[in-house]
């Protein structure tokens, strides 16, 4: 089985794959700086595509990771063959952004991008890029 | 999904096939006679002090210390095991408090996410308190967020559920507290590593709640019955309340808080610890005035006159008077009911 591409979004991706413990170490590092823990999945993974949809609510009151990594499970269940983030956001004044978002699951099979050019005027190229999977109505990319 | 290395729990495989071929049964392979360093984790886990410390600070309560006393051995002695390869299943510490009011249960279900974590059970030892309004929802898919959102915020630490039967209703089978019950359960099952639920209450209700939904029960592995103070206990407790507010009774006033408290058994409604603590906060309002009406007649007063409870502060209570005449006392409204009936009636939690 071709795995295609592997999608590189967010912190860790050029690393192999988090296990369960590490995903626990990850969120706990940021319940232990005042980050509050957000679940999100989608099944596109153009990297323009920043909306993904939430699993839940943000938790700000976590103490241990241990419910962080119970909703990323229960996510998992939800949609196995679907991206799924955890997003790290730091609510401090001034600050109000993501601080670390990485990916905790992704499809068995990810078919890549397919490069489209776009020819304009006087010959100019643009390039763009689609996934392939999106090919398929959502909801049913990444069946297995 | 690819996870190299990693078949993902939700599969329910915890380890790849493989690793199960490695590994070998430690009872065989560690030789008998192997010794284990158990002085260093003894001394090292604190479990001495923690001890210690709940000896001071909680007066009587021998059962409860004893049971606390097994716990943290049996969790020593796991870790020491552990230490030599010799793995077994975590303990399950889920655990129920009954007994009457102002018996404590609260303090100790309080002090247990402190005892747990210094014995290195749990990871972070906070103690989440819920009751059947944190939990149970109001309308139909109101009541399993709510109760996943406690249960999320308890984990790594300790869920007390504070009169556990209010969440189960049995008379009203369209009740949203069925759901509670079933994701607890699930809960205390599955996650056991990661949550220690302390279910606390009047004992018949919660004997009621437990012959009603019979797999809670089960699942709680250490059932603790709080008993009632007697009078004695009740004075310590009483002598330490205020020494934590900087206060101390004189020594006849020790005597006629005595007294006191040998009367107040008697009644119907006393709630034990929490009794003791409303009787010694209006002593302490009685000082008050005492004081302030020596010092308007032009007493100087010294800091052993505001430190010190004197006998006719406790004297002035209604509870030497008859008793049927004070409604205005909350705690000892004027009742005929037997002590022990009422007790169960009264709604404040233990």
């Amino acid at each position: 089985m071709s795995t295609g591409l592997k999608i590189n979004q967010g912190t860790f991706s050029f690393l192999p794959d988090l296990t369960d413990d590490e995903i626990h170490a990850q969120i706990q590092y940021g319940i232990d700086n005042g980050w509050a823990v957000a679940i999100e999945h989608t099944d596109d993974p153009h990297p323009r595509n920043v909306y993904w949809d939430m699993w839940g609510m943000p938790m700000f009151d976590l103490e241990d990771a241990a419910g962080g990594l119970h909703e990323v499970k229960r996510c998992r269940e939800a949609f196995p063959n679907q991206y799924i983030k955890v997003n790290l956001y730091n609510p401090k004044l001034t600050k109000q952004t993501i601080a670390l978002q990485f990916i905790v699951n992704r499809p068995s099979h990810e078919p890549g991008f397919r490069l489209v050019r776009t020819e304009t005027n006087d010959r100019h190229i643009h390039y763009t890029m689609e996934p392939y999977a999106a090919n398929e109505p959502h909801g049913d990319r990444y069946s297995d | 999904m690819a996870r190299p290395g990693n078949l993902d729990s939700r599969f329910g495989i915890e380890k790849p096939d493989d690793e199960y071929a490695e590994m070998t049964d430690p009872m065989n392979e560690i030789p008998d006679d192997l010794v284990v360093d158990a002085e260093k984790l003894f001394s090292d886990s604190k479990v001495k002090e923690v001890l210690e410390q709940l000896d001071n600070e909680l007066v009587a309560l021998h059962v409860v210390k004893e049971r606390i006393k097994e716990i943290a051995h049996l969790l020593l002695i796991d870790r020491l095991r552990r230490s030599i390869g010799l793995e077994a299943e975590p303990p399950t510490l889920h655990m129920s408090f009954t007994g009457n009011p102002g018996t404590g249960k609260t303090t100790v279900a309080k002090r247990m996410g402190q005892i747990l974590w210094r014995l290195g059970y749990v990871r972070k030892g906070h103690v989440v308190t819920a009751s059947r309004d944190d939990l149970v929802g109001q309308y139909v898919g109101h009541t399993a967020p709510k109760t996943r959102e406690v249960i999320k915020r308890a984990m790594g630490g300790v869920l007390f559920i504070d009169e556990a039967y209010n969440i189960y209703r049995l008379d009203n089978e369209r009740d949203y507290g069925q759901e509670t019950v079933e994701m607890l359960l699930e809960v205390m099952e599955n996650d056991r590593q990661d949550l220690v639920v302390i279910m606390a209450g009047y004992k018949d209700k919660m004997e009621r709640f437990f012959s009603d939904v019979p797999g809670i029960s089960s699942r709680i592995a250490h059932h603790v019955d709080f008993p009632d103070y007697t009078a004695g206990e009740l004075l310590d407790i009483g002598k330490m309340m205020l020494k934590d507010q900087r206060y101390r009774l004189s020594p006849e006033a020790e005597e006629t808080f005595q007294d006191y408290l040998d009367l107040r058994l008697t009644r119907p409604h006393f709630a034990n610890g929490r009794s003791v603590r409303n009787a010694l906060d209006r002593a302490r309002m009685r000082q008050a005035i005492r004081l302030f009406n020596a010092a308007e007649a032009g007493q100087k007063l010294t800091k052993g006159d505001l430190v010190t409870i004197e006998a006719e502060d406790i004297r002035a209570s209604r509870g030497f008077d008859d008793m049927h005449q004070n409604p205005d006392d909350a705690q000892d409204p004027p009742k005929t009911e037997s002590k022990n009936e009422k007790k169960q009636k009264e709604p404040a939690g233990g």
